[in-house]
């Protein structure tokens, strides 16, 4: 149990897909991740054009309706906006930025959440007691607060925003990899290792962290998808990523400027695009958590 | 019991404590909020004057007693941007919030509670599941999308609401408030419907979650032995037994409400605290960032102090365990 084998493990994985592909709707969920995926990281190939070469834009361009074929001769699918930018190409490169974020600070505040979680666990005494209450008290606050909190302090910017998004984020995963590794500890494969010579590291990371990955795995994704849409808020509250860089909150809060008028397609298709991305890694968590969790087995 | 009341009394203001010196060295430490206020054009000794007058050639630590000796006092500075005590400035953005606050919960309460008995009584039907899936949507669609939807659809299309700001105000028993007008109604619902959502979602699947277990226990198949109406089972009974834990929820959701409201006060232009934090970020108003985040953060511990000074009463499993 305690360092599985190379075919168990390959076993796992087919069982584990086995199960998730029951699901037609988690299915197309994962299609749709895996294409947008596809989209954001090639936009450099896939995207008429670079929307932040300012030397590429041009002035005579701006507000084209949908369908509309621009000076660069390609037809500009979803419209222009105010400075003449392709808002395709734009979307494209915003959500590889919101992708970015999501996964950077999605796998930093796993980490740490990790390291922190099993810590308290392995450890126990006032190590546990005190991170533990440090941890439930974040918990107790909406992740918008802290993350406001952080953003006052370090000012705006990509890595300040990942950062901040950490902060916010990785209790979540401490929380949970404390639970599970409390239960784990008792048993006795971890007793076993703990009575050999082996260095705490190696029974922690070896042994205990492979057992506890499942109900991780879960929380990582809801919370990849936390990420994302904690970042479109800050940016679209201006507090976030400046209009300069490319994320999909700033392009909304450009396109909010003009909601009042009849140029709604700056605002509407970026947000479609994370409401999409959203709603798509939360539909793959709740297949995810469904085929974990042995008790929401028919 | 009183020694378990005194532990978290002194555990909550150590942490009350801890988070005002990081907000408060956090925000000071980085930049200098001078460059902001001061007129490139003005002199040395101007620029001297106004450093002195906010206490910023003082030392950080000097500082930060300057300023829990002036809290002490009931004065938590003065905004950089308005002029006026920021005490003053909360205070007059205040009732703002809490009425937006008070009248989303009632919504996401009287909406999601019966949403989520009627997705708990029954499952598996298509109502049910249609349900579900739209509290997964309140829960995943981020909330300044969706009242951004919202303008679009009844203030610029339908021209039925106002997109924005607060309507005029009236005043009920003496306390001004916008819900004493027609006008202030029709410019309070839009943003309250869009900050309910998300507590609607959570509101639905607490009652459902509540209402399939319950439906399981002995005490309703008794209730139906007895002859009971369903209607009597599930108003008369059940939603008597699951409503405890909705209680304790509908209490811990009002502070984050608070805090959700942030984003909803900015995309309707609401004049209300969120929307003052937010404005102060940007100018870098650091009083006003400072005792807002301070008192956020006072407000979520009394919360969580309360919450659990309540289940120590009711569970003295808490009180021995929590003792440590």
């Amino acid at each position: 149990m305690s360092a599985p084998s190379e075919t168990t493990r390959r076993q796992q994985i087919a069982e584990f897909w086995q199960d998730y592909r029951r699901s037609p709707v988690a299915l197309a969920a994962l299609a749709v991740i895996v294409v947008l995926l596809a989209l954001a990281f090639g936009s450099a190939w896939v995207s008429p054009q670079n929307p932040y070469d300012m030397a590429a834009l041009d002035w005579s361009d701006a507000f084209k309706r949908p369908g509309t074929v621009g000076s660069g001769g390609y037809t500009h699918w979803l419209g222009t906006d105010n400075a003449g930018r392709d808002m395709l190409s734009a979307i494209l490169y915003g959500l590889k930025t919101s992708f970015l974020i999501g996964l950077s600070a999605g796998a930093l505040a796993l980490t740490i959440g990790i390291a922190v979680g099993l810590s308290a666990a392995y450890f126990g005494g006032r190590l546990e007691a005190v991170l533990m209450r440090i941890v439930d008290l974040q918990l107790s606050m909406p992740a918008i607060l802290l993350a406001l909190v952080m953003v006052a302090m370090l000012g705006q910017g990509i890595g300040q925003i990942i950062l901040a998004l950490v902060v916010a984020q990785y209790a979540y995963f401490a929380r949970t990899t404390h639970g599970a590794a409390t239960v784990e500890r008792r048993k006795d494969y971890v007793e076993a290792a703990r009575s050999t010579p082996l260095p705490a590291h190696r029974v922690l990371f070896r042994h205990l962290l492979p057992n506890v990955m499942p109900p991780l795995i879960v929380v990582a994704t809801v919370q990849v998808a936390g990420a994302i849409a904690l970042e479109a808020t800050l940016s679209f509250l201006g507090v976030g990523l400046p209009l300069t860089e490319p994320s999909l909150g700033s392009l909304i809060s450009n396109g909010f400027r003009y909601i009042h008028t009849d140029r709604v397609w700056l605002s509407i298709y970026p947000g479609i695009a994370l409401m999409i991305t959203v709603v798509a890694i939360n539909l793959v968590g709740d297949q995810v958590r469904t085929v974990l969790d042995p008790r929401q087995r028919r | 019991m009183i020694a378990f009341v005194l532990t978290r009394l002194m555990q909550s203001a150590v942490v009350v404590l801890a988070m005002s010196i990081i907000v408060f060295v956090g925000v000071y430490a980085i930049g200098n909020p001078i460059d902001v206020l001061i007129d490139p054009g003005a002199n040395q000794a101007q620029r001297q004057a106004l450093i002195e007058r906010y206490g910023l050639d003082q030392p950080l630590w000097r500082q930060y007693f300057g300023f829990l000796a002036n809290v002490a006092k009931g004065d938590l500075g003065t905004s950089m941007v308005y002029n006026v005590s920021v005490t003053q400035l909360v205070f007059s953005r205040l009732p703002a919030t809490l009425e937006l606050v008070l009248v989303s919960i009632t919504i996401a309460t009287v909406l999601g509670v019966p949403l989520g008995i009627w997705a708990g009584y029954r499952p598996d039907s298509l109502s049910g599941r249609a349900i579900m899936a739209l509290s997964i949507l309140g829960f995943s669609v981020p909330t300044f999308w969706i009242g951004m939807l919202l303008i679009m659809t009844f203030a610029v299309n339908l021209g039925w609401l106002p997109s924005g700001g607060r309507g005029p105000v009236g005043s009920i028993f003496g306390i001004p408030t916008s819900l004493a007008t027609p006008q202030g109604w029709a410019h309070v619902i839009l943003p309250a419907v869009n900050l309910s959502l998300f507590k609607m979602g959570l509101m639905i699947r607490l009652t459902r979650a509540g209402m399939v277990e319950a439906m399981r226990a002995d005490y309703v198949k008794f209730a139906r032995a007895q002859g009971l109406r369903e209607r009597e089972v599930v108003f008369g009974h059940v939603l008597r037994n699951i409503s405890i834990p909705l209680v304790t929820v509908f209490g811990l959701e009002l502070g984050s409400t608070i805090a959700f409201a942030v984003v909803t006060e900015s995309v309707f232009n609401w004049p209300g605290v969120g929307k003052l934090i937010i404005d102060s970020i940007l100018q870098l108003d650091r009083p006003v960032m400072v005792s807002y985040l301070v008192m956020v953060v006072i407000l979520f511990v009394m919360i969580n102090l309360v919450v659990d000074l309540v289940y120590a009463r009711l569970d003295p499993r808490v009180r021995l365990k929590g003792g440590e």
